[in-house]
């Protein structure tokens, strides 16, 4: 069986095989989820190891007729960058499961399905190398997002989900409209019609053409990255949706904007992105200061983490403007990065949130007293979001903002205050939970972490470490796929 | 054993005793405090075994004299490497980027390795951190005895040690970060040790942010050299004159600010001493501050292309010297004294560095970490003799009862005043020369340092050791462990000064001549603040008050630390972070999500609309449609009513009908 098509499968072949179990055996439910989901990371896994890293173009390619007559097939494979991030979702996918073991209590089936029915369209997104088929998944991310965080969410879900759904449908539309337009473009100008990413990046496209093209995948992607002005929608999602859903959201889900730039935007629209680097720069830097300044000000932990990642993803965009090699691939490491150190810091508050049933600073203070493993694993999570060198952040920001001097050394200049910022709202937010005395009497008893605690985080603090010590096998990986991008700007 | 193929050891060994201590310090060396408290809590552990409620009373006496050993290891095998000679060692290519353009429009390639380097400079950076570091790693076993976190304290000391080590023995500017960044963090653990007091952690935050600002300047001066040079690795740079390159320079300057704590990044240096008191020699003295000199001097050729960057470096340091020196006149508490002292001694060195008197401030680097180390660690002393006093008011007379903590003391004392024979005095008198030789402003300003350094020495030395006790504490000598690290110390304090002209050498600097002119003058400044303190604070007591009256709005200027604190907190705490933070909150609820939630409000007006529209005009429509059917059947309708009997009827009426019609027809 075709490896790739094996992985995309098991989520959706668990998600069938969940549907006939009982939903009162909940343990049995959660059992099952967890194990399909450990499988995916199993398959998943060995791909670092066969990945080709000195050959060009894409590698275990599956490919299936879907609909010809449109031209539009199953066509799956993947490069070093999409590489990255189907390891980073099969890696997150379990850590999310399990940390959701004791969060949810009611409808658990449906919750599991839906976490599967995530993973499938996640999954999906980055191995799809057709066109049409890369946006079926990016909608269909959207469905099981939606009940993730209506259903099961916190106090204002409702909100949340709908503005959540809203806002990105609102930048699938234009994208939509956007892939139509590349189609009937390949239609003029191609031998047949087609979807076929590789294909369609033969097109000659007019300046003006592409134009209008980029700012139409643009809209749908920036509103999923999301990049400022059209970020108001992660605050609410992010905070409102239950641990796993924030854990996927942050470290898969913005992701997939990112991704549609350095893997559609760009390559399909070179001159047009050219054109526009300077607007996403500018955009990104003030991403970047906003979302941290903001996070300064936040009074919810779990929000002040949401806003975090508006800063971070700010450096992942900038990085793209750059248009560069280093500031490209620090940019995909980035957003690996990103995945790890923002993940740690929503489990890390809803662990807490699962005992206190609450997310207000205010109501914390001096847990280093109590939960002294949990401060240290936190504090591992804040230096490493805040860019300390021998963590992951610092090389992905270094290499970032390296590409970015090479273009505009103010860009780099602006930037560069980011790292200032991002360790002072994090610090800050560090001091008023755990550091102090322990002044709320209701945080008096509170247990440290538990095992299954422990098995979500070890990992990503692990992978911290090594990305931190010994980044060179990541950019190795990143190496052909980035210089074959930067290629097709012509420079 | 061939010393220098294993450089890769010594900052090893105090990593080991770090990860040690982090990973196993809670299991292995548990508090008793630690022990009573998890005892009480985590109820779901007592499974009625009674191996479980049995406290693990593990060695906890074995932590400090572990942590200490793995720094003397370093320490003895720095020194086997440095009687070796040079080398420089790759261990393995750390970062590799990818290709990019640097300004000349070759293509170069973004690597850094992981290696380590020992030339004369980073020989006498690693011999101090190792060596002074060693011994306030012994003093603190006593001084931190009686502390919960054992375990977390000497692991943090330790990988203040490693971080350290691997910033001067760095092979190039990326690794050489890591280090930097690496002691901000270990300061940032080590100032906020006692985490249960709100002023530690603030003065921890406080210490991490301003050094990351000067962290910025780093990163983007190393943009800069990678794309003048296309590399990063020191012996590969040959420095040569290039437009961009006072940028470099000036952004690593700003580096150094930071590190050094000088004008206008040095707020965080005085508040540091939040930390424990062991904490604050080894900061002051060996490791962190000194790291910005370090930088300077590593960067030295560099500096010597852009002398522009230079006479700024000047400028700053004898800013930060006269600056801080005056503030430290006017401090109660012991150790701030010393911490603005700091300040100022690195503004000399500073000045140093602005005159191109590059191995002086080295110089001044190592005798000042020999008597700043054991001023601190003798304040430690008294600190803790007195039960956690600091304030220099409530001391006095402490001579008697700590005769061996004031005897080094008074040698520390002594040789930071810069009194002719110690150790400061000669490192001193090279920066002086030096200054002297570039600008008698300088001079003036280095000259008038050393006065204002007398004298708050000497009001520290006759405040706490002579005239009468002041407090009400039961004053006792500190023990043995924490005296003999500072009588070692004195004999650097003592000695180290004989040594500056083959320390030039080998560091292949040709020193200034000697001017007996300025020897003199320095000496005879040293013993000047030295009688006036004694004047004002012993002979003639109150002296100090009258004139602190006299001139009153100078002292105000003093006590407020020049407003330097007070204007940060205004524009930055208050101002950028907390309006501005405000600001943009409100921006983002208010107007982003305004436009969100009034598109939201529109859409569901038009659906009102639209609902209304469906209701009367749609529907109505097809209602009408509907309507005007059932009127226009309404007579067809009574023909349809499905009763047999009307239809029988019909039918025989239509019989009836037709066959009457028949009739008529034919007749």
């Amino acid at each position: 069986m075709p490896w790739l098509t094996a992985l995309l499968a098991l989520p959706l072949v668990g998600l069938i095989v969940l549907l006939a179990i009982p939903g009162k055996a909940r343990n049995l439910v959660r059992l099952w989820a967890n194990a399909v989901l450990l499988a995916g990371l199993g398959l998943a896994l060995p791909l670092w190891q066969s990945f080709d890293r000195t050959a060009n173009g894409y590698q275990f390619v599956d490919r299936m007729q879907w609909i010809p007559t449109l031209g539009a097939q199953f066509l799956l494979g993947i490069d070093g960058i999409s590489l990255l991030l189907v390891l980073l979702t099969s890696l997150l996918g379990p850590i999310a499961a399990l940390a959701s073991w004791n969060a949810i209590e009611e409808r658990t089936k449906e919750f599991y399905a839906m976490l599967l029915l995530l993973q499938f369209g996640m999954l999906g997104l980055f191995l799809s190398l057709d066109l049409l088929l890369f946006f079926v998944f990016f909608e269909v991310v959207l469905v099981p997002m939606y009940f993730l965080i209506g259903i099961w969410g916190g106090e204002r879900r409702l909100y949340a989900a709908i503005k959540f759904f809203l806002y990105t449908l609102a930048g699938s539309v234009v994208l939509l409209l956007g892939i139509i337009a590349l189609y009937w473009q390949g239609g003029l100008h191609l031998a047949r019609p087609t979807f076929e990413i590789t294909e369609l990046l033969k097109l000659q496209l007019a300046l003006d053409v592409q134009r209008w093209l980029f700012w139409a995948f643009f809209v749908g992607f920036a509103i999923k990255v999301p990049m400022v002005p059209f970020h108001t929608w992660l605050p609410d999602a992010h905070t409102e949706a239950p641990t796993a859903g924030s854990v996927l959201l942050a470290g898969v889900l913005l992701k997939m904007g990112t991704y549609g730039f350095v893997r559609l935007s760009l390559p399909l629209f070179p001159e047009a992105a050219r054109e526009a680097a300077p607007i996403l720069a500018v955009l990104s830097i003030v991403a970047i200061l906003y979302g941290a300044l903001i996070s300064l000000m936040q009074q919810d932990w779990k929000r002040l983490v949401a806003y975090s990642s508006v800063s971070h993803m700010g450096f992942c965009t900038l990085g793209l403007a750059a248009l560069n090699s280093n500031g490209i691939a620090g940019s995909v490491l980035q957003q690996f990065n990103h995945g790890i150190s923002t993940s740690l810091l929503f489990l890390l508050v809803g662990f807490v949130y699962e005992r206190r049933h609450t997310r207000q600073i205010a109501d914390f203070g001096g847990l280093a007293v109590v939960m002294p493993r949990f401060a240290f694993v936190f504090a591992v999570a804040v230096f490493s979001s805040s860019g300390l060198p021998l963590l992951n952040g610092f090389i992905g920001e270094f290499t970032i903002l390296q590409g970015a001097f090479i273009v505009s050394r103010t860009w780099a200049a602006f930037a560069v205050f980011g790292i200032v910022l991002g360790a002072a709202y994090l610090l800050w937010l560090y001091q008023r939970t755990m550091l102090g005395d322990l002044r709320n009497e209701a945080n008096r008893g509170l247990a440290d972490l538990s095992l299954r605690e422990w098995a979500t985080v070890l990992p990503l603090l692990m992978l911290a470490l090594a990305i931190g010590v010994y980044p060179k096998p990541w950019f190795a990986v990143l190496e052909r796929p980035v210089l074959e991008i930067v290629g097709r700007f012509g420079r | 054993m061939n010393f220098l193929d294993t450089l890769w050891l010594i900052p090893m060994f105090p990593l080991l005793g770090a990860a040690l201590m982090m990973l196993l310090g809670r299991h292995q060396f548990l508090d008793p405090q630690m022990k009573n408290s998890s005892v009480g809590h985590h109820h779901h552990h007592d499974r009625g075994h009674d191996q479980d409620l049995r406290p693990r009373q593990g060695p906890r006496w074995l932590i400090g004299p572990l942590c200490s050993g793995f720094v003397l290891l370093s320490f003895l095998w720095s020194l086997g490497a440095v009687f070796a000679g040079r080398s420089e060692q790759v261990l393995f290519t750390w970062v590799a980027g990818l290709p990019f353009p640097a300004f000349d429009g070759r293509m170069v390639t973004l690597t850094a390795d992981w290696g380590y380097l020992l030339d004369p400079l980073s020989a006498v950076m690693i011999l101090m951190v190792t060596g002074i570091g060693f011994l306030i790693h012994v003093y603190s076993i006593a001084y931190m005895a009686h502390d919960g976190g054992l375990y977390r304290y000497f692991g943090c000391l330790n990988l203040f040690v490693f971080f350290m080590l691997v910033l001067v023995m760095a092979n190039n500017y990326l690794l050489l970060f890591v280090g930097w960044e690496g002691v901000g963090l270990a300061s940032y653990l080590l100032i906020g040790f006692y985490f249960k007091r709100k002023p530690a952690s603030d003065a921890a935050i406080k210490a991490f942010l301003m050094n990351r600002l000067g962290d910025a300047g780093y990163l983007m001066a190393l943009f800069f050299l990678l794309s003048i040079f296309g590399t990063v690795r020191f012996t590969e740079m040959q420095a040569a004159p290039h437009p961009l390159l006072p940028w470099a320079t000036l952004l690593l300057l700003a580096a150094a600010i930071g590190k050094s704590a000088q004008i206008p990044l040095f707020t965080w240096l005085p508040d540091a001493m939040e930390g424990p008191t062991p904490v604050s020699a080894l900061m002051h003295a060996a490791t962190m501050v000194t790291a910005g000199v370090y930088l300077i001097v590593r960067a030295e050729p560099f500096f010597r292309l852009t002398p522009e960057v230079g006479s700024l470096t000047a400028a700053i340091g004898a800013a930060s010297a006269v600056i801080a020196a005056s503030i430290a006149l006017v401090q109660h508490d012991i150790k701030k004294v010393l911490a603005y002292s700091t300040v100022s001694q690195l503004g000399l060195m500073f000045m140093a560095l602005g005159v191109g008197a590059y191995w002086a401030a080295l110089f001044h680097v190592v005798t000042h970490s020999f008597f700043k180390a054991q001023l601190f660690l003798g304040a430690g002393s008294v600190i803790h003799a007195l039960d956690g006093e600091q304030d220099l008011r409530l001391m006095g007379g402490l001579r008697h009862q700590m005769p061996q903590t004031f005897r080094t003391m008074f040698i520390g004392t002594l040789a930071l005043a810069g009194w002719p024979g110690l150790a400061g005095y000669f490192s001193k008198d090279s920066i002086l020369t030096s200054a002297w030789v570039a600008s008698p402003v300088l001079f003036g300003a280095g000259l008038f340092t050393a006065l204002l350094t007398a004298f708050y020495m000497g009001r520290l030395l006759f405040l706490t050791f002579f005239g009468p006790y002041r407090g009400d504490q039961n004053i006792h000598e500190s023990p043995k462990r924490m005296t003999v690290p500072l009588w070692v110390l004195s004999i650097g304090s003592i000695g180290a000064g004989w040594f500056g002209t083959p320390f030039a050498g080998w560091l292949g600097a040709t020193p200034e001549p000697h001017s007996w002119a300025i020897m003199v003058a320095s000496a005879v400044v040293a013993v000047a603040g030295l009688g006036i303190a004694y004047h004002f604070y012993l002979r003639r007591p109150g002296t100090a008050d009258r004139w602190e009256e006299g001139v009153a709005p100078v002292a105000r200027l003093l006590r407020a630390r020049w407003y330097f604190d007070d204007l940060y907190e205004l524009i930055f705490v208050r101002g950028l972070a907390r309006q501005g933070g405000d600001w943009l909150s409100a921006w983002d609820r208010r107007v982003v999500d305004g436009g969100v939630n009034g598109a939201g409000w529109l859409a569901r007006k038009a659906g009102d609309i639209s609902k209304w529209s469906d209701t009367w005009i749609v529907d109505g429509a097809v209602n009408l449609t509907a309507i005007s059917v059932k009127l226009s059947s309404f007579p067809v309708r009574y023909l349809q009513t499905g009763l047999a009997q009307g239809y029988a009827f019909l039918i025989v009426l239509s019989l009836a009908a037709m066959a009457g019609w028949y009739l008529l027809r034919s007749a």
